[in-house]
């Protein structure tokens, strides 16, 4: 009994963690834009870029790789496009990442059925090498032997795609550039007070696009892990939202690195609760519509920001374009 | 001379600025249609045949135009107070709900009766789904964007529940509610049309048609011809002057929201009540987000709105008739233009508005 429940919460969190790593890759994207002063309303978009030219170009060419350099590659060409608009041409943020991710939205559909023709679709990724498959760490099979300490090895940190491992280090990584170096400090000082930055005499404007270009990047990877690791191509509307559950995760976070990811794992474990919950019957609660959890998150997050919990402390500068 | 030319300019800006954003963004679709090798001039033409060559092709046009109106004023009228609402889709779909309810369980009052039930349960219900992120913004200023959008998603959810798990028809997989009693179905408009002697055939252009333009008249009435609608415009552009005023931007934003959501509420008299007659998953399809696009063609104003909204109609249906015929265009190449429309007509603006003032303006 207990260790039917021990399973089933090393796979529930092993679920979580394959459903977080899109989610804590774009909500770390939105944490550079957003503390640099730009809103972070484009994720969708570029998400949604990457995941469908790196599910074409994997199909074209066989290779995840070349897969991940394309995806990247269109999400930062996005994230150009956005800080074109919204950095050196001031216009509205909100309006300019709408318009970009409902143009991304009927893009990628409209080009997947020219080249493919298969119904808006990208062919499925059928070849091993054309996926980013779930490694094995050593031993991994022969810890799952031993439950105990082993299926926590072999199901948790084992058995994931390179890209969630990735993601792994890219968390530390992206709370230290953002808090530790002085490019960090530039761009949360521009977030907040781009006059002083100026001031100082340091390119606003340079720092801006730096920082919505690294979201770009952090998308590109998020987007190219739905097409080529959790899924097996492209098919429209993949992103599902997840851009703006980022948003939700940033805003829950309180722009904070750690407590976002914590806020990212709350909602995939949310997530993958509601997968397994289907149709379960509770004690106390019955069943609970799977509509509810859904609509969790983005709940939590209003409540949040109806100030009722804490205080929210969103970047002083955000969505404010700065003009000399 | 100069003088003239250059106030005739001036005057003729907010036609002339929208229509060349527009025109880019068709350039570049058309760059797009060339790439997947089709012809643009070719892909033209059916869109213009298939949204106005035929009586049936205009009654669909006119019907999506339904829409469009419904939710371009709604965008409108948040934009005037300050507010960008984009959550025109949940509210649209909430308000569904209420179009619904009338439609399922009042049906047997008299026709006339359940239509104007209809309109008013459509904007209470679209209403009160604005009024949460409405009043957390005014008094707690958490940014109405980021509410709006969240509700998008919860109000998505809570109709996915309402259909799945109670108004579904008993014995039925799909998700959706058993018909309306046919006291609810807007009567359509394929008489008056026959008067004027096009045959909309089996479009469902219907009476949401009427009751949009004459929506659309009010509000225009409201802005500009009322006080209300000048506090609500100072408040949009100037809340310190506002204030100074003695205006309270905070209850205008409140009051905007609530006007803004009832409006998309609406959008179910026309997709529900007039043409599937029974509530559907996902009804709304995207028309909050074409709501976007309209008002900002139509430039925030009423009468520029109606003509946008005819143009998205015409561009929906057309696309339709362009998927069909040219296996290799997707339908979704509308989204596209939607969204480069929005992206030059809304954050782009002022990229064209400089160079085309210094081309007609002299002394500038």
């Amino acid at each position: 009994m207990i260790l039917s429940y021990y399973t089933l919460i090393i796979l529930l969190l092993a679920g979580t963690i394959r459903v977080a790593t899109p989610l804590v890759l774009a909500t770390y994207a939105g944490l550079f834009s957003e503390r640099s002063g730009v809103v972070a309303l484009g994720l969708e978009g570029m998400m949604l870029g990457a995941a469908f030219a790196s599910a074409a170009s994997s199909a074209i060419y066989g290779s995840a790789w070349i897969g991940l350099l394309i995806g990247v590659s269109t999400s930062v060409l996005i994230a150009g496009l956005l800080s074109f608009v919204c950095v050196f041409k001031q216009g509205n943020q909100v309006v300019a990442a709408i318009a970009i991710n409902l143009t991304i939205a009927g893009l990628a559909p409209t080009l997947a059925l020219a080249w493919f023709d298969l119904g808006n679709q990208t062919p499925s990724l059928v070849n091993p090498g054309q996926r980013f498959l779930e490694l094995s760490l050593p031993w991994s099979s022969s810890a799952r032997l031993h439950p105990f300490p082993g299926l926590l090895y072999s199901e948790l940190i084992s058995g994931h795609s390179f890209i969630v491992y990735l993601a792994a280090t890219l968390v530390p990584l992206s709370a230290f550039i953002l808090y530790k170096t002085r490019f960090g400090l530039r761009i949360r000082a521009v977030g907040e007070n781009p006059y002083a930055v100026d001031t100082a005499g340091i390119s606003v404007k340079k720092i801006r696009t730096q920082a919505v270009l690294i979201s770009g990047v952090l998308c590109g990877v998020a987007g190219t892990y739905l097409a080529t690791a959790a899924g097996a191509g492209f098919i429209p509307d993949m992103t599902a939202g997840k851009g703006y559950l980022a948003l939700a995760a940033l805003i829950f976070g309180n722009w904070r690195p750690y407590r976002a990811l914590g806020a990212c794992l709350l909602f995939a474990c949310t997530d993958s609760i509601a997968t397994r919950l289907q149709g379960v019957s509770l004690p106390m609660l019955g069943v609970i519509p799977v509509q509810f959890i859904i609509a969790l998150p983005y709940i939590l997050t209003v409540v949040l920001l109806a100030g009722f919990v804490a205080r929210s402390n969103p970047p002083k500068a955000i969505g404010i374009p700065y003009d000399k | 001379m100069s003088n003239i030319k250059s106030s005739l300019y001036l005057r003729l800006e907010p036609i002339v600025l929208p229509l060349v954003n527009l025109g880019i963004a068709l350039i570049i679709s058309s760059l797009i249609i060339c790439l997947i090798g089709e012809s643009p001039q070719k892909a033209i033409e059916i869109i213009w045949k298939g949204s106005f060559g035929s009586g049936e092709g205009l009654g669909y046009t006119l019907f999506y135009s339904t829409n469009y109106i419904f939710t371009g004023l709604a965008v409108a009228l948040a934009y005037h107070a300050g507010l960008f609402n984009i959550g025109c889709e949940g509210q649209a779909y909430v308000g569904g709900l209420g179009v619904s309810l009338v439609g399922l369980y009042l049906g047997g009052l008299p026709v006339w009766c359940v239509i104007v039930l209809g309109i008013f349960a459509g904007a209470l219900f679209g209403a009160a789904w604005a009024a949460i992120p409405a009043y957390l913004q005014a008094r707690k200023g958490s940014h109405i964007v980021i509410t709006t959008i969240m509700f998008n998603f919860i109000g998505s959810a809570l109709m996915t529940w309402f259909l799945v798990s109670v108004l579904i028809k008993p014995g039925q997989q799909a998700p959706e509610s058993r018909a309306f009693s046919t006291h609810a179905f807007l009567p359509s408009l394929k008489g008056l049309f026959a008067l004027l002697g096009i045959n909309t055939g089996e479009s469902p252009v219907n009476l949401a048609l009427v009751i949009a333009l004459i929506i659309a008249a009010l509000i225009w009435i409201l802005l500009w011809k009322t006080r209300f609608g000048y506090e609500l415009r100072v408040s949009g552009t100037s809340q310190s002057a506002a204030r100074y005023a003695g205006i309270s931007p905070e209850s205008y934003m409140f009051k905007a929201m609530l006007i803004s959501g009832a409006l998309a509420g609406c959008l179910g008299l026309n997709e529900l009540m007039g043409s599937q007659h029974r509530l559907t998953l996902d009804f709304p399809a995207g028309a909050g987000f074409i709501g976007i696009a309209v008002a900002l063609m139509g430039r925030n104003n009423p009468v520029g709105i109606c003509f946008s909204a005819l143009l998205f109609g015409a561009l929906v249906q057309g696309g339709g008739e362009l998927a069909f015929e040219m296996p290799h265009v997707s339908h979704s190449l509308v989204i596209v233009i939607q969204g480069l429309v929005i992206l030059f007509c809304g954050a782009l603006e002022q990229l064209l508005k400089k160079p085309l003032r210094k081309v007609f303006l002299t002394h500038v």
